[in-house]
């Protein structure tokens, strides 16, 4: 079974992965603070989507589609056009090099999410781990 | 896409000379007081003095420069109203000399809200330049920030693109009184860069070619710098190879020996350089069993090994570590004299501050808590990574 991107199914199947990784629990058991995800449009999708994931102690709190982004308010948001997002899923770009390059834009107190790089780290390679279907396939 | 940042480099004999083109008015000299002490800002006034600068020192750069030091320094620069800052020593005053530039130009910022991730636009109140006075850190041409925590006792991984230095000034000279044992450390602080400037998952084609020469450089010249430090030959190649390797990791980045050594330095006081190259081989060792060929190719390209994989990377690894041990440097943490009670003390902590550093975003391969624990352990025994 594979998931489209974006979607509530697709955000659902990510914090479901993240809920049985023991090394992201690890990496981000003191961590607190929910992420929305902003998919913008661009050549590949039309649309915008807000991607809802919370997360809390190592553990994911789960995770929705939004109908829009202050539906749930959260301390992060991330913002990139669609094809961006494919390459991170896709693990072709690097999410910390993306918004060196201001591919990616944060939202959101920056210095604490630096102190868990490897949470990030395992968050992204979780992303990686959900079978994706993209739109037009 | 990616970028490459520098400075004008200005290197050489007489690199200093360079001052009196620099239209500076007011220069704020960034330093620590052993510089002060050794006479090395002399040079630096005799020249500001010839172009009719005004200039004013901050000297309470200590080592592990820490927050309320840049504070401090970036008020002092507020009342002289600097329109250049001039950072002179070794990596310490010279990330504090970014830091207080940076927190000048822009009073809203908090040191620790430096990041590589916002625009600061600097350069409306004054510029920078940098002059080295180790041969080792790159700092001089990096735009990395290390700060100390000094509540948690933790390095944190600070700057942007931005605050990387107008000029650089790499002058041999004024590194050439340097004693061996800081010789020691600081050439291998710059081997751990090229090495891991290298290996690390952001390498490239722009920095390979530096990091292969630096450490080529570094392993040649090292051990002659320091058992004869009158050796100028060596004493200019190990200058130039220290800022060469500063290129390379600076637009790349390190990894886990850098990690590891930033958690050793802060929880027992290692030495910067003694510190990550003491953890260097068990990180290549640990790399190579599963993921990435790259120290292998590196050790081909060294002229050290033409054997693939794990082979070619044991025998990079063993030259990292005869070379440490022909400098008189610890090769274990045993070695670096740390107690077996107050290591596994501080283990816990040693891991969770290594996994936490931003160095480690950039290992060929991720240790999980359970590996990196094992690597600190193994680097304590001094035996060969076999996991
Ligand atoms: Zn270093």
């Amino acid at each position: 079974m594979s998931f489209r991107f974006p979607s509530n199914e697709w955000i659902v199947e990510l914090s479901r992965l993240l809920n049985e990784s023991p090394s992201y629990e690890s990496s981000a058991k003191d961590w607190e603070g929910d992420f929305v995800f902003v998919v913008e449009p661009d050549d590949g999708f039309a649309e915008t989507a807000y991607l809802y994931l919370g997360l809390r102690h190592g553990k994911s709190t789960g995770g929705a589609l939004l109908a829009a982004p202050d539906e749930r308010p959260t301390e992060y948001r991330i913002s990139a056009p669609f094809g961006v997002w494919r390459k991170v899923i896709e693990g072709e770009l690097d999410p910390i090099q993306g918004m060196m390059m201001r591919k990616l834009k944060l939202d959101g107190n920056l210095m604490k999410i630096m102190r868990y790089p490897k949470a990030a780290k395992e968050i992204v390679s979780c992303c990686a781990d959900v079978p994706t279907m993209w739109p037009g396939n | 896409m990616w970028t490459f940042v520098s400075p004008k480099i200005v290197f050489g004999e007489d690199a200093l000379d360079e001052l009196l083109s620099v239209p500076i008015r007011r220069a704020l000299i960034v330093t620590d007081r052993t510089i002060r002490e050794l006479g090395l800002i002399e040079p630096i006034a005799d020249r500001l003095g010839k172009i009719g600068a005004t200039w004013e020192v901050f000297d309470g750069v200590r080592p592990d420069p820490d927050v309320p030091t840049v504070l401090a320094g970036a008020d002092a620069a507020r009342s002289f109203e600097p329109d250049w800052i001039l950072g002179i020593g070794g990596g310490s005053p010279l990330d504090a000399a970014k830091a207080i530039w940076v927190l000048y130009e822009r009073p809203d910022l908090q040191p620790g809200e430096i990041n590589p991730f916002i625009d600061l636009g600097l350069r409306k109140r004054a510029r920078l330049i940098t002059v080295p006075t180790t041969s080792g850190t790159g700092a001089d041409v990096t735009w990395a920030i290390v700060l100390t925590d000094p509540v948690e006792k933790r390095k944190m991984g600070l700057g942007n693109r931005e605050n990387v230095a107008d000029i650089a000034l790499v002058d041999p000279s004024m590194a050439a009184g340097m004693p061996p044992r800081l010789t020691a450390d600081t050439g291998l602080d710059a081997l751990t860069h090229a090495i891991e400037g290298f290996i690390c998952t952001w390498h490239t084609d722009m920095t390979d070619g530096l990091c292969v020469h630096a450490a080529g450089e570094i392993l040649q010249y090292l051990l002659r710098a320091v058992e004869d430090g009158s050796d100028l030959e060596a004493r200019t190649r190990m200058h130039h190879a220290a800022t060469v390797a500063g290129l390379g990791f600076g637009n790349a980045m390190a990894s886990i020996a850098h990690a590891m050594g930033h958690a050793l330095g802060s929880t027992f006081e290692i030495p910067h350089g003694r510190a990550v190259a003491l953890a260097l081989p068990y990180t290549l060792e640990f790399a190579a069993r599963e993921t990435s060929d790259r120290a292998a190719v590196l050790a081909a390209r060294l002229a050290i090994s033409a054997k693939p994989g794990e082979a070619g990377t044991r025998a990079l690894a063993a030259a990292v570590r005869g070379l440490i041990s022909n400098v008189g440097n610890p090769g274990s943490i045993a070695e670096a004299g740390i107690s077996r009670e107050a290591f596994d003390g501080a283990l816990d902590k040693l891991v969770s501050d290594a996994e936490n550093d931003t160095q480690m975003i950039t290992a060929p391969r991720s240790p999980s808590s359970e590996e990196l624990r094992a690597l600190f352990t193994t680097a304590y025994d001094g035996n060969a990574v076999s996991f």
